[in-house]
């Protein structure tokens, strides 16, 4: 498989929002804007990259028995450098990501992907995987992020283009799930339509 | 009275489904069957509470005297990740019965961010019920914390579940099956939740 292929495959075909489904709590969580669902795909595509980067390298050392503590030792190694770097040079990001930051540990997307690419691929391939998987991961939270800005707030990246207040439901709790819901069938009809 | 204020709001003002999204991936994973959904509830109250004990007192009583707190994210999910597993080993040795109703759910607690979640939030945030001043919970006040919000997930998966139970009688349009209803679902419920904020 051409490094291209793995990374257009993370995109679309193994889309880790819209098609495998994992990592709901940040996506619901963070995208109250564009820009947090921005920042928190970054994070978890810098984690993703790393953690596969290193799990693919020495993924033949570990015996079977203790892979998973090993490889949550590794996540957690990378989790917490992103941590503190975005405490250091992204405060206000950081405030407003709060809890899920840590929680990029449980995060099933970065384990899962270990799992099933990284400890039986290349480290080439792995880091090409940890990128396509996380630019999906990243344009899906994005994409949630402005629709719900554009619906909540009337604004698009920090900018107002509509007057007044929005539909303030789709910035709080319920309009996660529901603009989440919508998204997904609108990426299952286009699939779909694909196939 | 300050602990009915807590259980209140951890179970209907900040549901910890429902308003901070954690514990998503259970919540919408096994809540297809109410008995499932009850079997896991109970799991996670039981494992959250003792989480949040243990990590509540290597917080306190390791990472900050040894000024090493930038190791909470490791420590606190290897720690839990041990537990779960020495919950596992221990009923399935003294309680058959038991480990048979929770032990297909206790491998997939480790991997719930909720506990996790609630863990770290007990330490990191300043909680202030009944207009007194935001401070940092004691260790009552925390283990209560964290059963109340095991509770509120076990309500809103069970509710969640009694409702999928009915969806899979009913006629969905193609690209609505499966996950999709199942958010726009969780969505009107977590809309009905929103009319407990400013009781506590």
């Amino acid at each position: 498989m051409s490094k291209l292929k793995i990374i257009a495959n993370g995109i679309i075909k193994d889309n880790p929002t819209f098609a495998l489904v994992l990592g709901m709590c940040p996506t619901l969580g963070t995208t109250t804007s564009a820009i947090n669902g921005f920042g928190m795909g970054v994070a978890t595509m810098f984690v993703l990259i790393m953690s596969n980067i290193v799990i693919s390298a020495v993924a033949r050392f570990i015996p079977n028995k203790v892979r998973i503590p090993s490889y949550i030792v590794i996540i957690s190694t990378f989790v917490t450098i992103v941590q503190l770097l975005m405490q250091a040079y992204l405060p206000s990001l950081y405030e407003t990501l709060g809890l899920f930051i840590p929680l990029i540990v449980v995060n099933c997307i970065v384990l899962g992907r270990a799992e099933a690419f990284a400890n039986k691929n290349t480290v080439g391939d792995s880091a090409c995987d940890g990128l396509g998987i996380g630019l999906g991961f990243t344009l899906s939270l994005t994409v949630i992020g402005l629709v719900r800005e554009i619906l909540g707030s009337g604004s698009a990246f920090g900018l107002k283009f509509i007057s007044g207040d929005g539909v303030l439901a789709f910035v709080l709790a319920p309009g996660a799930f529901i603009v989440l819901g919508y998204l997904m069938v609108l990426f299952n009809k286009f699939v779909a339509k694909k196939e | 009275m300050e602990y009915v204020l807590i259980i209140i709001s951890a179970i209907f003002v900040n549901n910890i489904v429902l308003s901070q999204f954690l514990g998503i991936c259970p919540f919408l994973g096994v809540s297809k069957k109410v008995g499932t959904a009850v079997g896991m509830s109970a799991a996670v109250t039981f494992v959250m509470a003792l989480a949040t004990c243990v990590t509540y007192l290597l917080q306190y009583y390791v990472l900050v005297p040894l000024g090493i707190e930038f190791l909470q994210t490791v420590s606190f999910i290897l720690v839990i990740a041990g537990l779960v597993q020495m919950v596992e080993i221990i009923l399935k040795k003294i309680s058959p019965s038991l480990y048979q109703a929770l032990g297909i759910f206790l491998p997939l607690i480790t991997t719930n961010c909720a506990v996790l979640g609630v863990a770290l939030m007990v330490v990191q945030k300043q909680f202030g019920f009944g207009g007194e001043a935001a401070h940092f919970f004691n260790l009552g006040q925390s283990v209560v914390f964290a059963t109340a919000s095991a509770i509120g997930f076990g309500l809103a998966i069970t509710l969640f579940s009694g409702i999928r139970e009915q969806l899979e009688l009913s006629d969905v349009p193609k690209p609505f099956r499966g996950v999709p209803i199942a958010l726009i679902t969780a969505g009107i419920m977590a809309m009905a939740f929103m009319g407990f904020s400013g009781i506590v």
